[in-house]
């Protein structure tokens, strides 16, 4: 049994008041920060922590906020990014819906170690009702004085508020956030500066992931080099996984970083294996964006080592036999699950999503769901394969936002893992089935 | 600050651009750009022909950068080596963010206003393939009229963003922006409004394409039957220094005058550019100059002795004897 950090509580009755969660113990990181530590002790014990960003890219959180810049009579930020967009992710949502006084906890002592007054939470418009919940706890937090002016009689001041956005998957990309925040259209900005620069309304700027900031609690609370512990090498602590698809018991688990990608998927403590007795086909294995994998190289990396959910270990072979860690969004598919038609969905997905404002993403993400969808209309021939594949070389990397890798890595690696697949229909002129995609698009119309 | 684009070193400031910094070098190594202007604030980064590959970040750093970068958004560093035409991955991009722009591109040239002064019509000329590999329906809107003399022609835009940034930078109020998301996404107006300001009519001249023309000047003629010459005239408004473009002795067309870039050099007010179009309104000071590789400089012999200087050239540096002598 793994430890749990984030949501060891998450089936006690009503933990979602401010009352049954002060009785489990909340509140003690901000109580142990405000009141013994410094700012600077906070992000320190952050950094030996080893945390990395939960959101999917997985960038150092200590290293990110030592980067905050702090001139003088400069307002600094910090915006939660509750954007969970990424199709196969929603372990922010368990979080937010079942415990939200442990955002709110970890939002304090994070802005009190950033020397922020002013937080944000932005939370998609899709998750409306959490955003809800997020503001009845937020109403008790300032009722009970754990937010607004001298929190805890100390000098520190915190408000705390919650935007609602209007439901953009690239909003979740944290300088479209910020641009959505201040109530512009949510198009990503051009890096450089970086919101640690000049972020939200230009001012110094930190955007961290639900889970990343929950996860500073456990961190001050058990000190830095203990949570470092666990895990194995640089992936410490715990992670969220949201684990969906064909599997037997599909939820948000937490394990501790290091636990086999096989035990993961078969032990009755996770996932309980695949559903009906069917054999593993392949596995997303951090949110729809990351590069599938067929069951050999998820269960073992090419040199044969067991692959470990680790930060490292998916990431072993780069984007050649390996994957991403990613958001945590594990996809499981069974042997019947059509690798192309599958694909059609993603690609569809971030087509609908893209911001448009830059060329090779706005017009290449249309134009590679047009050619997919000749694959399972059965008028696809093999050319088309490495069309696909060249459309895709020619997004990737191009792009202002990571959304145009998005878009392009789950192309590259269902070609690169099975290629066969788009060939036999492409040869036989398979008809794959999409009558529900035509009957959803005969409702939105 | 010393930098080298494609083995070039070129000394520039600090604060310079990628692009600018090539451009400071020639028009050779200059990456085109389709979204960049100068002359406006925040502009570029959207339409990615002007990627480079950062082969060196800086004398400190000397790490090369992961992906291409947009030079127009990319300060140089001390000491950082670029590579543009060099480079091959490079030109292999820009080919694909030009089969991009293309793919819903109408590539109604032969009845478009803007063909021989188009940039979309040079870059693919110059960075594109011969033939394009979309074969699905391209996108189609409804021409609007924004106001009595723009037209917008929302099927040639290519979301450029450079007439949103001039509204908003040089005139009092922008009614116009981009609406919808995606190859959804379009300029527009709230609900059809007009433009209607002093300094509206600039969207036109920066519009690298057909998609905002002049309701004045439609289908009166190529613009490489016209001529252009430079004039200017006393305005209130705007330094009325501008660019007549004539059939005999009409008047067709006023712009802006443009640099080597084929970028606006002053703003001009609306009443220059749609109301004064008699040549007694104007001082005539001589014909523009014409870039030679432009289709506008056709029947205009301004450049005869250098054209025969280069051929010349040409003919010595391959070796070409004089055929009377060949044995």
């Amino acid at each position: 049994m793994g430890r749990k950090l984030l949501i060891h509580n998450d089936k006690v009755p009503n933990i979602h008041t401010l009352e049954v969660y002060r009785a489990h113990g909340g509140y003690a990181s901000v109580e142990k920060a405000l009141k013994t530590m410094t700012p600077d002790q906070v992000t320190d014990e952050v950094k030996k922590s080893g945390l990395r960003g939960r959101g999917g890219a997985g960038f150092p959180t200590g290293m990110k906020w030592s980067f905050l810049a702090k001139p003088e009579g400069v307002p600094r930020f910090l915006v939660c990014n509750a954007d969970e967009s990424e199709p196969g992710t929603f372990k922010d949502r368990y979080l937010m819906e079942k415990i939200p006084h442990a955002l709110i906890e970890g939002m304090i002592t994070s802005s009190y170690a950033l020397g922020a007054n002013q937080s944000y939470i932005y939370i998609r418009g899709e998750y409306f009702y959490v955003a809800r919940i997020l503001e009845q706890a937020i109403r008790e937090a300032y009722a009970a004085g754990w937010l607004g002016k001298n929190i805890l009689g100390t000098n520190y001041s915190l408000d705390l508020s919650v935007q609602v956005g209007g439901g953009a998957y690239i909003c979740g990309e944290e300088t479209a956030l910020l641009e959505s925040l201040e109530g512009k259209r949510g198009n990503p900005r051009i890096k450089p500066p970086f919101p640690a620069v000049a972020g939200l309304w230009g001012c110094p700027t930190v955007v961290n992931n639900v889970e990343t900031i929950a996860a500073v609690c456990p961190i001050v609370m058990m000190g830095g080099e203990e949570y470092a512990k666990i895990g194995i090498g640089k992936s410490t602590g715990t992670k969220l996984i949201s684990a969906s698809g064909h599997i037997n018991k599909p939820g948000v688990y937490e394990i501790e970083l290091g636990v086999p990608v096989e035990e993961f998927i078969y032990s009755e403590e996770y996932c309980g294996g695949i559903r009906n007795g069917k054999k593993l086909k392949a596995v997303v294995a951090g949110g729809s964006s990351v590069p599938i994998l067929p069951t050999e190289l998820i269960l073992k990396t090419a040199k044969g080592e067991h692959r470990l959910m680790t930060y490292e270990s998916l990431a072993d072979g780069g984007f050649q036999t390996g994957t991403m860690l990613g958001s945590g969004g594990f996809i499981v598919m069974d042997e019947d699950t059509s690798i192309v038609k599958n694909l059609f969905t993603f690609t569809r997905f971030y087509h609908h999503e893209s911001c448009g404002q830059c060329s090779p993403c706005r017009e290449g993400t249309g134009w590679m769901e047009k050619i997919l969808k000749k694959f399972l209309n059965g008028t696809a021939t093999e050319v088309d394969v490495d069309l696909l594949w060249d459309v895709q070389s020619k997004i990737e990397g191009k792009t202002i936002c990571p959304l145009g890798e998005a878009a392009a890595w789950p192309v590259a690696a269902a070609i690169r893992h099975f290629k066969h697949e788009f060939l036999e229909i492409a040869r036989n002129k398979k008809f794959v089935d999409i009558s529900h995609y035509e009957r959803l698009n005969a409702i939105k119309a | 600050m010393k930098v080298t684009i494609d083995g070039i070193e070129i000394d520039v400031p600090k604060g310079t651009t990628i692009l600018q910094a090539a451009r400071m070098i020639g028009p050779e190594v200059a990456p085109p750009t389709m979204c960049y202007y100068s002359k406006l604030k925040t502009s570029g980064g959207y339409c990615r022909t002007c990627l480079v590959k950062v082969t060196k970040g800086s004398a400190q750093n000397p790490n090369p950068m992961p992906k291409p970068v947009a030079s127009c958004r990319t300060e140089v560093m001390e000491g950082m080596e670029v590579q543009n035409i060099t480079s091959p991955e490079i030109l292999e991009a820009r080919k694909g963010v030009v089969e991009f722009l293309l793919i819903n591109h109408p590539l109604d040239c032969p009845v478009c206003d803007q063909a021989g002064e188009c940039k979309l019509q040079d870059l693919g000329y110059e960075h594109g393939a011969a033939k394009t590999r979309y074969e699905f329906k391209r996108r189609e809107y409804e021409m609007i009229d924004i106001g009595d003399k723009i037209k917008l022609h929302m099927n040639r835009c290519i979301l450029c963003y450079r007439c949103v940034k001039t509204a908003e930078q040089i005139t009092n109020g922008r009614v116009h922006g981009v609406v919808h998301r995606g190859d959804a996404a379009e300029i527009s107006t709230y609900i059809e409004q007009a433009i209607d300001n002093d300094f509206s009519g600039n969207v036109i001249d920066v519009c690298p394409v057909g998609a905002l023309t002049d309701r004045t000047f439609r289908f009166k003629s190529r613009v490489w039957f016209t001529k252009p010459v430079d004039a200017h005239c006393k305005c209130d408004k705007c330094s009325g220094k501008v660019r007549l473009w004539m059939k005999g002795d009409d008047v067709l067309r006023v712009t802006a005058r443009k640099d080597q870039w084929d970028e606006v050099e002053e703003f001009i007010c609306n009443t220059c550019r749609f109301d004064r179009k008699k040549v007694s309104d104007w001082v005539i000071e001589g014909p523009s100059p014409i870039s030679r590789q432009s289709v506008i400089s056709q029947n205009h012999y301004n450049h005869l002795n250098e054209l025969k200087v280069q051929v010349l050239k040409q003919q010595k540096a391959l070796g070409f004897m004089d055929i009377n002598k060949r044995p």
